[in-house]
């Protein structure tokens, strides 16, 4: 015990002797937190749209208006063909062309039937969905309007109708930033830790002073512990400046306990850590710890459910998200604050994680050879 | 020239006799883009459902079959009575309840009129609507098979036509985007902490009091990480044809020169890193820290700028990946010409430009 008290206190001088380093813990997440979760949003305004009307009638006129004053659509220019308008979708001044044919009002009123055509840029896949599906209820509308105007629909209803009503539970404004604060704060935590823990065994290696702690009476998982609980700490720090941020600056009012938000944190940043000592065991430059803690990073990261549905993903990678302790935190993040879950509801995350945590920590412990 | 051409050498022996990192930094980039290129998509499918059927009749199990059968959904549970539905919601992974009313079928046939309800977990806002209207549209293709052939007057047929990526594949996005994240950041981060390691290991002297101009010192250094980039570029584009089946539909020799551009600004980047930075472990956490987060999210490639608030559209000019990720996107998938992409290319070679004025005004020769 006082051995491990001894090399928590040389740690603890090392990480205080950094400022540098101490500030990036800090600061950077605050200032990081205030700023991107105005970024994601995935709420589609301002899709550019250029139209080709062949018409010029009446309808299309009203057409137009409705759909730009829809709030949707910014309309950028009138082409006068179709091959035109492509060109402004190809130089990117145009996200959707609407082509109106001619003898698009006459054929409605004389044959009952119109069309029209939507062409989507579909390279950018969240715009291209979202526009494309605004664009098609647009036109549902205004079919809708043409019908009033030209059929007397009797009273009641003569058809079957079902009515449907939808309600958003948990978030009922749509506001974006509930969603993405959490996020972004695990998304914060799992780079410092990751990367922390990553350089820290194998920067004593480079420089040499691992030898002086490989003659000491030092333990392996003294030494290992030595390292683990300082970034535990100074990760639990920066969360708590995110729950502060949250709830000062996007009044986030976590609906569960602040207290299981903490005990998920704690269990999250052992199981981090350890994956970062586990690299750093490995590694014999500081330059390899940095790209696997990287990779692995980005792979946490980009299949952690925040930036893409995990149920859209292909089962292999359904299968890592399973042993993907961001995935776990980032679910379970999102269902105390905003949901108001508790541990009951949370226990399978949490016990995979404590899981992945005891097992990636042994594994550090054994891999750490006292000898070289 | 001679003494830059054995500096130069010197670079390169330094990263090949180091198998283990060459290795990780080689392979890294096509297992990333393999696992990103297939696993990333933007489209919402095989949600879970619960469903609260009060009625149980023809007509909701109609329904709720369709909805099962779908490829948006999968019926993942029953619930019994209206306070399930939190607990169901609590405990995760569910995406909707679709609650139908008592005697639906019933009161669908003889009053016209019957109701579903839907109710989403907002937390995920965009998950949310579009799990609605993907269910509003299954639930109204029941509607219009129930009423036949009944045939509304003046009817509007809109055609969607999907320009590029008519599968909708979103590798077409993702590829040229997680291709910008992973070479800013490998670049940036190899060449900085290649710099401060001399100064951390106290080679960095030697070389300071050597003949050699420190501008010269300083594109020595740079050479073998550009060299290492392409080589990235390479293997990330043989990989996306062949695997991910991404074509390359413009010009590769524009698209190699595009890459070759962006690496050097990369690379300019990962040098002024290394002007104001001590240790490997503070060029590491400077570049991850500040290049990580606003590559992904300011990007472009995972959130439409257009939506952002104004300061950040704004700040979205500074990210350099921004840039390319609009290059690669003209240039791979839609087989546009320099024309297309000259500006966005200007602004790269602008900021290369500054990173590297910046890092030769502040590169000192004299260690403190």
């Amino acid at each position: 015990m006082k051995k491990l008290l001894v090399i928590l206190e040389k740690e603890f001088r090392q990480i205080f002797r950094n400022p540098a380093i101490l500030r990036m813990v800090l600061v950077m997440p605050v200032i990081q937190l205030l700023i991107f979760p105005f970024a994601a949003n995935y709420e589609v305004k301002n899709v550019l749209l250029s139209v080709v009307d062949h018409d010029h009638s009446s309808y299309s006129q009203k057409f137009i208006s409705k759909i730009t004053g829809s709030g949707y659509f910014k309309l950028t220019d009138y082409s006068p063909s179709y091959s035109k308008a492509l060109e402004a979708i190809e130089s990117d001044k145009a996200d959707l062309v609407i082509e109106i044919p001619q003898g698009f009002e006459r054929n409605l009123v004389k044959e009952n039937k119109s069309n029209m055509l939507i062409a989507v840029n579909a390279v950018n896949g969240v715009k291209a969905n979202l526009g494309g599906v605004y664009a098609a209820n647009i036109i549902r509308d205004f079919n809708t309007d043409i019908q009033l105007e030209w059929v007397q629909f009797p009273k009641f209803n003569t058809q079957p109708t079902i009515a449907i009503t939808s309600s958003n539970w948990y978030n009922p404004t749509m506001n974006y930033k509930l969603f993405m604060v959490p996020g972004i704060l695990v998304t914060l935590l799992t780079i410092i830790a990751s990367l922390m823990a990553a350089l820290n065994i194998v920067h004593e290696k480079e420089v040499g002073t691992i030898e002086q702690i490989n003659v000491s009476p030092i333990t392996k998982l003294q030494f290992i512990l030595g390292k683990l609980i300082p970034f535990w700490l100074m990760g639990l720090v920066t969360l708590t400046l995110g729950l502060i941020v949250a709830r000062l600056f996007y009044n986030i009012i976590p609906l569960g306990s602040i207290g299981l938000i903490y005990l998920f944190g704690m269990v999250f940043l052992f199981t981090l850590l350890g994956i970062g000592l586990l690299i750093s065991t490995f590694a014999e430059t500081q330059t390899q710890a940095t790209f696997v803690s990287f990779f692995v990073m980005m792979l946490f990261m980009l299949l952690g459910g925040l930036y893409t549905p995990i149920e859209s993903m292909p089962e292999w990678a359904k299968w890592i998200t399973k042993i993907n302790p961001v995935a776990y935190f980032i679910e379970v993040a999102r269902m105390i604050i905003l949901k108001g879950s508790g541990f009951a509801d949370v226990k399978i995350q949490f016990f995979s994680v404590l899981g992945l945590g005891i097992f990636f920590n042994t594994w550090a412990v054994i891999n750490y050879r006292k000898r070289s | 020239m001679k003494q830059f051409i054995i500096y130069v050498r010197k670079e390169f022996y330094h990263i090949f006799r180091d198998r283990k990192s060459l290795l990780i930094i080689i392979m890294m980039p096509i297992i990333q883009i393999i696992l990103f290129g297939f696993a990333l998509t933007n489209e919402i499918k095989n949600s879970n459902i619960a469903v609260l059927d009060n009625a149980k009749d023809e007509s909701s199990r109609a329904i709720i079959q369709r909805l099962d059968a779908s490829r948006y959904f999968n019926v993942f549970r029953n619930i019994n009575s209206q306070q399930d539905i939190e607990t169901a919601f609590r405990s995760g992974n569910i995406r909707l309840v679709v609650v139908f009313q008592p005697g639906f079928r019933e009161s669908l046939l003889h009053t016209n009129t019957a109701q579903v309800q839907l109710i989403a977990d907002a937390s995920d806002p965009n998950t949310a609507t579009t799990v609605t209207n993907y269910a509003k549209n299954i639930i109204g293709d029941y509607q219009k098979e129930l009423n036949g052939q009944f045939q509304a007057p003046y009817m509007i047929s809109p055609e969607i036509r999907m320009l590029y990526n008519p599968q909708l594949k979103g590798a077409y996005n993702f590829v040229p985007g997680v291709m910008a994240m992973i070479l800013i950041l490998i670049a940036a981060m190899m060449t900085s902490v290649a710099i401060v390691r001399e100064k951390e290991i106290n080679t960095m002297e030697v070389i300071l009091v050597s003949p050699l101009k420190p501008l010269l010192f300083i594109i020595s250094k740079a050479v073998p990480y550009i060299f290492l980039s392409l080589v990235n570029v390479v293997t990330i584009l043989i990989v996306s044809v062949n695997i991910l089946e991404v074509p390359i539909n413009g010009s590769l020799m524009l698209l190699m020169g595009e890459a070759l551009l962006f690496i050097i600004t990369a690379v300019s980047l990962g040098l002024m890193i290394s002007t104001f930075t001590k240790t490997q472990q503070e060029a590491q956490m400077f570049s991850l820290m500040t290049l990580l987060l606003p590559t992904l999210l300011l990007g472009g490639f995972m959130f439409p700028i257009e939506s952002m608030p104004l300061p950040l559209r704004v700040m979205s000019n500074i990210v350099p990946s921004k840039w390319f990720f609009l290059i690669v996107k003209d240039v791979m998938i839609k087989g546009l010409g320099l024309q297309a992409v000259w500006k966005e290319s200007l602004v790269l070679v602008g900021m290369s430009l500054f990173f590297l004025t910046l890092s030769f005004s502040k590169f000192k020769i004299r260690l403190s």
